[in-house]
């Protein structure tokens, strides 16, 4: 089964890029942009049928690499 | 004193500080990331470097190697571990040290002497900085902004587990004299029982008087000459 999970700063934390991406498209002529925050993406092949336990490791690797819940939040979509 | 150096892929402070400990004749060992066991050491130093590239966030890969289990557990039993510069972002990762290390508040990497001011002395990596507490070190980081949210932070003063502080050359500590954007203008923390500290700056840079300065060396005496 695929899973994939994005990885994005929480709210309270500066995101130094996602602003300057944010000023960037401003000078580019978007002037209706209020904020941009920049985040990861990853998509992970899972030998493993059942979604429950696909959610269950996904929720696992996601807490113990993929993010650092110090910092980052993450949403996980299965299939 | 004893000590072991732990080498990464992507490590290269490893022998600057091999350099240092040996000239403060502490008898060191270089131990591959990947061994099951930890020599016999009072001191753990985890180098400076690029370990594995920063994939994912800077130290995180490294922070899952086999060694570290036998370095936490060599903590647990009250030994000393120094993380420098890469060493305290994989500390923050492994979860012995509170806190992260974001990319540094302008986005441009820093490579420049700073001034910082040693704000406790009363540790086994800082106690000889009581001759000197306003000291001059070298920083060379992407990712030194360290994070701490406000609960954190007042921990963090409250107990004065803070260790180095950026300021300037009188020790004033403000906007100014901050130079990657750090929570309370922190440079290196200790945690509560103090056998861990983790700094941004490199002091085996500062050994030799003649290359650069000798501010570095009161932390390789204050560890050879243990409280």
């Amino acid at each position: 089964m695929k899973i994939s999970a994005i990885v994005t700063l929480k709210k309270e934390v500066l995101d130094p890029q996602g602003k300057v991406v944010n000023q960037t498209l401003k000078n580019m002529g978007y002037k209706n942009i209020s904020d941009v925050r920049q985040g990861k993406y990853f998509e992970i092949e899972l030998d493993e049928k059942d979604p429950i336990k696909c959610k269950e490791i996904a929720e696992q690797i996601c807490k113990k690499l993929l993010s650092n819940t110090v910092i980052e939040n993450y949403k996980i979509n299965i299939g | 004193m004893k000590s072991s150096i732990i080498v990464f892929p992507g490590s290269n402070c490893d022998r600057d500080i091999a350099v240092a400990l040996e000239k403060f004749k502490i008898k060191n060992q270089m131990v591959w990331h990947n061994d099951a066991n930890l020599p016999k050491s009072d001191l753990v130093v985890l180098p400076g470097g690029f370990s594995y590239g920063d994939y994912l966030r800077t130290g995180c890969i490294a922070s899952k190697s086999r060694i570290i289990d036998e370095i936490i557990n060599h903590t647990k039993k009250g030994g000393l571990l120094l993380g420098i510069c890469n060493g305290f972002q994989i500390l923050t990762e492994t979860g012995l040290l509170p806190g992260i290390l974001l990319r540094n508040k302008e986005l441009k990497f820093i490579s420049k002497n700073v001034f910082l001011k040693v704000t406790n002395l009363d540790n086994n990596f800082c106690h000889n900085y009581k001759k000197k507490n306003i000291i001059k070190l070298h920083i060379a980081h992407n990712e030194g902004n360290y994070f701490a949210n406000n609960d954190l932070l007042k921990k963090l003063e409250d107990q004065n587990l803070i260790a180095f502080k950026y300021s300037d050359r009188n020790g004033n500590i403000n906007d100014n004299t901050n130079p990657n954007g750090s929570s309370n203008n922190i440079a290196g923390i200790l945690n509560s029982e103090k056998n861990i500290l983790g700094m941004m700056p490199h002091p085996e840079r500062m050994i030799e008087p003649l290359l650069s300065g000798e501010d570095g060396s009161l932390m390789f005496e204050s560890l050879f000459n243990k409280k």
